[in-house]
């Protein structure tokens, strides 16, 4: 029908009746009901996703860590062996190509997760940027499968089907471990603003693994979950996607993420690919911040859109949305979007223009949900 | 999914009632309700507006996106279906029946498709 990539577990999304959709070239689940249900499942019970779109890509080699600290925005190589950080990779001009997960398998492996839909552009940087380092990047994208367990649940499930010590198991941390009889890395991270695992399994181990946590999650209430769930629950924890938050217009400063770009590295002699142009962002960032990425909040049941514009309460434009969407948590409309500085104060009021009606929003900030603890 | 036979249908994916005393009642399949996922906001005609058949006469806004909503007659609309407007997940959990959107007095209606040819349209392998 079409040249979409399926993932190992694309029999299983249709035996349950998913509505499929293009993403990143991956025909990936939508979602297999209704999106709010699974979006409340994650935030009081468990969501069981389907992430094998991620694009992994393991860097090894003596100099794998002086590399990345070569090739990335982060302090690589002073990560912890099986500890996890999130990081960018940047341009010479400091725009931002991606955003990452990167963990440390190993003193001398990395593994690299990018978005599907900058997967194959990070392979060739990261590729490019090894030359001259005693350093492998291998492409692994055919390698895993990603399955993810989220939600307060999402401990006790997996715990049926595993061994391996969660509580041992920090936030941004990863361990090779079994599930469900299967070797995996099983990382303590996610995009939901809950607690939860991602499951890098292979293919053939995908199945067996989506249905013992199923099995495991029956009682607890348990629901696969489709990627439109998962943009509501990282829009509300107000995490960035790349394309909407991110992009190679802006640098990490403007996208208010300045504290990822380690200006501090002592590999390299300080030196990685971006450094020149991302000081020159930091000082502008400081002495004249320019737009302000910030949350909004609508009393109205009208939704803002990524693209549409912020105006003053005048009128005048003063912003543009990257993401919007109704909140399932909140029960209101919410968006993310950059506005002027001098309108970026929690509590101003500004509004929206919805299809040329103006929508008073108020500003606050981000996050609009952040879980308890 | 099966579209009733005694429905007319368009292939903007709203359903209408042959005509009872000149009145019809429009709602969208369950094909669109399907596409658009939870509809959380309808904005819909009021009592007395008059409508144009294939003009656009309200808003249907989901998690995902924002449809525009076609008239599939032209005329005065009659009645509004209250209950979609306080509850919109009417609209997905009985796109045929409860989530019906408004009646309307029919004076022209646009080109009209039968249930089968509706299908075959939406699911053009079947």
């Amino acid at each position: 029908m079409s040249s979409l990539r399926l993932t190992a577990l694309d029999a299983l999304h249709r035996a349950l009746g998913a509505t499929m959709t293009d993403f990143a070239g991956w025909d990936m689940p939508l979602r297999y009901g209704s999106e709010r249900e699974e979006h409340l499942a994650v935030r009081t019970r468990a969501g069981l996703f389907d992430l094998s779109h991620m694009g992994e890509i393991t860097v090894t080699g003596p100099q794998a860590g002086e590399m990345l600290d070569h090739a990335l925005v982060g302090f690589v190589s002073a990560l912890g062996v099986l500890r996890a950080r999130y990081t960018m990779i940047c341009a010479e001009d400091g725009g931002i190509l991606d955003d990452l997960i990167v963990y440390r398998l190993r003193e001398d492996a990395f593994l690299v997760v990018a978005n599907a839909s900058n997967a194959q552009l990070v392979l060739d940087e990261l590729i490019a940027r090894a030359k001259g380092f005693d350093a492998v990047v291998t492409d692994d994208r055919d390698t895993y499968a990603l399955i993810a367990v989220q939600g307060p649940e999402a401990t006790g499930i997996l715990a049926d089907t595993t061994d391996a010590d969660l509580p041992g198991l920090k936030y941004y941390a990863i361990l090779p471990a079994q599930v469900a009889g299967r070797d995996v890395l099983l990382a303590r991270t996610g995009y939901t603003g809950e607690d939860g695992f991602e499951i890098f399994c292979h293919p053939g181990d995908a199945e067996q693994i989506w249905q013992s946590l199923t099995a495991a999650g029956a009682d607890r209430g348990l629901v696969p979950c489709g990627l439109s769930c998962r943009d509501t629950l990282r829009l509300e924890a107000g995490m960035p996607l790349y394309g909407h938050e991110l992009s190679t217009e802006l640098t990490p400063f403007d996208a208010g993420l300045g504290r990822v770009v380690r200006f501090d590295k002592t590999t390299n002699e300080g030196a990685f690919i971006g450094r020149k142009a991302l000081e020159k962002a930091a000082a502008a960032a400081e002495a004249n911040p320019p737009r302000v990425l910030v949350g909004l909040v609508s009393e109205g049941k009208r939704v803002p859109r990524a693209e549409y514009s912020v105006v003053s309460a005048d009128g005048e434009p003063i912003g543009r949305i990257t993401s919007g969407a109704p909140s399932p948590t909140l029960g209101k409309p919410i968006a993310i979007a950059y506005v002027d500085a001098a309108h970026a104060a929690p509590g101003t009021t500004v509004a929206v223009d919805v299809r040329g009606k103006h929508e008073p929003v108020q500003v606050v900030a981000l996050p609009f949900y952040k879980r308890a603890r | 999914m099966s579209n009733p036979q005694h429905l007319q249908y368009t292939k903007e994916h709203e359903w209408l009632t042959v005509a009872e005393d000149g009145v019809s009642t429009v709602g969208i399949t369950k094909h669109a309700a399907d596409a658009l996922g939870d509809i959380v906001y309808v904005q819909l005609p009021e009592v007395g507006d008059t409508v144009t058949a294939g003009e656009t006469c309200g808003e249907l806004e989901s998690t995902k996106s924002v449809s525009d909503l076609y008239s599939p007659v032209t005329g005065e609309i009659t009645e509004v279906n209250q209950a979609v407007l306080d509850d919109n997940a009417l609209v997905n959990g009985e796109p045929f029946d409860g989530g019906w959107l408004f009646k309307v007095r029919v004076e022209s209606t646009d080109e009209l498709l039968s249930a089968d040819e509706y299908t075959a349209l939406t699911n053009p392998s079947a």
